[in-house]
């Protein structure tokens, strides 16, 4: 007997992990945190020609009810502290996405004294999107590249080592 | 008011401390000694001729070749529609100049800056504190001997460079 | 038995009540504060008693890295010192070292600035617009100006191929010359542009909630706008006019026909945020009108100047004021005759109107910060550097 004609049609099967997923990824809600010219293309990719709500992804205030944060522009020695304490406060599972050169590398200012060459040097990095400043839709092939990255994502089942997979 | 003009009025109240040359250009420049550059500042505010309301720029240069930091005043007037640049020098070693802060609201946070990049102390400037950079950072980064840091608070300062400057 | 009540009820304050100063910290992560900015705040309720600012989170050693790369090569690095409208600093950085060399720009490079520099104003008072329409709460008219910046931009990408920092001129002149059939396009644009105005103006600058927000805020007389430094906007929304296009000409604009507007204190006291809101609207007006003969009369030739590529000028300093959007942006340039400069400094407007932000705030409610910075239109940064 086939499991398919023993449900109405209104029922889907799938597994938790899945479905875990699919709505984590269709809702990614990312903290305004534009530091420096990449921010403005940041805004412009909320903005109404771009449209990053149509992935599900609309900006939020505040770290407290984020799950991703994006990292816009250079980061500066005197920021990067403060961007750790963000990064700290935002609640699991949380993701980053680096965006624009300075933030993947130090960019243009790597001659700087002041200047973190990469905020890989202060919290971990999902997706890097490169670009001087990147345009809207780079940004978003970033925001679907780690959609796909938690699509892929295992919860309920424990790696043989014991530790979480994520 | 001509830039000939304003130079004399300066020689006029202090001939020991304004050099009897002046260049021209857009901004007149004239030399000033570091010891009467708050005196000279005062006349060429309160002066009604003069009457320069606004300080446009303050500037430090470091002269490493000649051992010596200089700093340049750019005053504008909206009055009278004239400007002029004062320049002054000071040691290396120890900069020290008065401070116009008293004159202009503006110059307290340029004389930090000033302070903060350069090192550049301005005496009785009510809050000579780092304005730019982080206030445990060593060092005066605009200064030509400055060396960067290894690293700041645990985090590193060197990355494998792409760029060969 | 009653204990007695160990408060001196008429001690302190218009309530009757000892009141505490509180300290607030806003930023340097902050929604509303454009950019990273910080501000320690000392508040007595909902008042602030002053707002002291904390800046040099974007401080980028820009001016250090002047004297790293040569005069050629810093002209990428000035696109990021205003990244809002990064034209006008490109056009300050390349008249220091025109001024330092003595380089005498053709007239169509010329125009072209021009043209690329209003544009460059429209882009970012469409943002400064918008943005303090999302600081009181409005995210309609932000959407707006998003919309209309991101037409700008495709033409400004036609222009120079990119949308936001543009690295478009050069030393004498200009990197590539007008493609063909820009002109036509960019008027086309323009026709259909300047009509949305009159909405905006409808939609927020006339709506009686935007006005009650802004009018009678803050206002700088004219005296202290002067003794601040202010410039741009803000100091002719205190009622002076004065604009460096127009009294210290430069570049093309003796050419052009334009007014200056200034601040009039129509809905309240001169110099409040509402005026220097309604300067940027109008400017961007006088910037289309701008526009329009520049593109109409634009004359035939080369657009850039022959400049040798090791590009030594003669030691010297000058000191070069062009009027970007948020103002009178000074650039002072040191020479010591060879291929690099000693010494480059920004004054910028942004870096004025944040620094007279701690006089300005005492006495207003926390709220109406978000409204000065809004109105003083400050981007990082400008500050910073």
């Amino acid at each position: 007997m086939s499991l398919i004609n023993t449900v109405p049609e209104t029922v889907v099967t799938t597994k938790v992990d899945d479905l875990l997923n699919w709505s984590r990824k269709s809702s990614v809600w990312y903290m305004l945190f534009g530091l420096a010219c990449c921010g403005i293309e940041m805004m412009q990719t909320g903005g109404p020609r771009s449209d990053l709500d149509r992935f599900g992804a609309v900006p939020r205030a505040t770290p407290r009810v984020s799950d991703l944060i994006i990292v816009s522009g250079t980061l500066t020695l005197k920021m990067a502290l403060r961007t750790k304490l963000l990064y700290e406060q935002m609640p699991e599972p949380r993701y980053s996405i680096s965006m624009g050169s300075c933030a993947n590398c130090g960019g243009l200012f790597q001659l700087a004294y002041s200047v973190c060459d990469g905020v890989d040097k202060v919290i971990p990095i999902d997706v890097y999107v490169p670009g001087c400043p990147p345009r809207p839709e780079a940004l978003t092939e970033g925001l679907l590249k780690l959609q796909a990255k938690i699509q892929q994502e295992r919860w309920l089942v424990r790696k043989p080592d014991g530790a979480a997979a994520a | 008011m001509d830039a000939d003009g304003i130079h004399r009025a300066l020689r006029e109240k202090f001939a020991g401390a304004v050099d009897p040359d002046w260049v021209a250009g857009e901004w007149p420049i004239v030399t000033v000694g570091s010891a009467s550059v708050a005196e000279v500042c005062r006349l060429l505010r309160d002066e009604p001729a003069l009457g320069f309301d606004c300080l446009s720029n303050l500037s430090g240069v470091d002269r490493k070749d000649d051992d010596r930091i200089e700093v340049w005043y750019h005053l504008l007037s909206y009055r009278h529609r004239h400007q002029v640049a004062l320049r002054t020098t000071t040691p290396r070693l120890d900069p020290v100049l008065p401070t116009v802060s008293h004159l202009w609201p503006i110059a307290n946070w340029l004389e930090r800056e000033c302070w903060d990049l350069l090192g550049v102390r301005f005496v009785d400037h009510p809050d000579l504190r780092r304005l730019l950079m982080p206030e445990d950072w060593v060092g005066h980064p605009l200064r030509k001997d400055f060396v960067e840091p290894d690293e700041y608070h645990g985090i590193s300062t060197r990355r494998e460079s792409l760029l060969k400057l | 038995m009653s204990h007695a009540i160990d408060i001196d009820l008429h001690r302190e304050g218009p309530g009757g009540l000892e009141t505490e100063e509180m300290t607030l910290n806003m930023g340097p992560q902050h929604p509303s504060t454009h950019g990273v900015l910080r501000f320690v705040v000392k508040a007595d309720g909902e008042v602030m008693r002053r707002a002291i600012p904390d800046i040099g989170y974007l401080h980028r050693s820009i001016e250090k890295i002047a004297e790293k790369v040569g005069y050629h090569g810093f002209m990428p690095y000035t696109d990021r010192v205003d990244y809002v409208s990064a034209m006008q600093c490109n056009q300050g950085w390349a008249m220091a070292c025109e001024k330092l060399a003595g380089i005498e720009v053709p007239r169509r490079g010329e125009y072209c600035r021009v043209i690329a520099s209003e544009f460059g104003r429209i882009a970012s008072h469409l943002i400064s617009v918008g943005a303090t329409g999302m600081d009181m709460g409005a995210i309609t008219p932000f959407t707006h100006a998003i919309r209309e910046r991101e037409y700008i931009n495709d033409i400004l990408e036609e222009l120079c191929g990119a949308r936001l920092t543009f690295n478009y001129m050069r030393i004498g002149g200009c990197a590539w010359d007008l493609p063909p059939g820009f002109a036509k396009r960019a008027i086309a644009y323009l026709d259909r542009f300047e009509p949305l105005i009159d909405e905006y103006d409808e939609l927020i600058s006339f709506n009686k909630i935007y006005v009650e927000r802004l009018a009678n805020v803050a206002p700088i007389t004219a005296e202290r706008a002067i003794s601040w430094n202010l410039v741009g906007p803000n100091l002719r929304g205190s009622g002076v006019r004065y604009d460096v296009r127009r009294d210290v000409p430069y570049s093309a604009y003796p050419e052009f026909e334009f007014d200056v507007p200034v601040g009039t204190g129509e809905r309240g006291t001169l110099g409040d945020c509402y005026d220097r809101y309604m300067v940027r609207m109008r400017e961007i007006r006088q910037s289309c009108r701008i526009l329009r003969q520049a593109l109409e009369g634009i004359p035939a030739g080369p657009v850039v100047a022959k400049v040798p590529r090791t590009f030594k000028p003669a030691p010297g300093a000058v000191h070069v004021r062009v009027e970007a959007s948020r103002g009178d942006m000074g650039w002072f340039a040191v020479s010591d005759g060879t291929a690099f400069p000693v010494r480059v400094h920004i004054r910028t407007g942004s870096y004025a109107a944040m620094a007279a932000i701690e006089e300005l705030s005492k006495g207003l409610m926390i709220a109406d910060l978000v409204a000065v910075i809004a109105s003083l239109d400050i981007v990082a940064p400008e500050v910073d550097r």
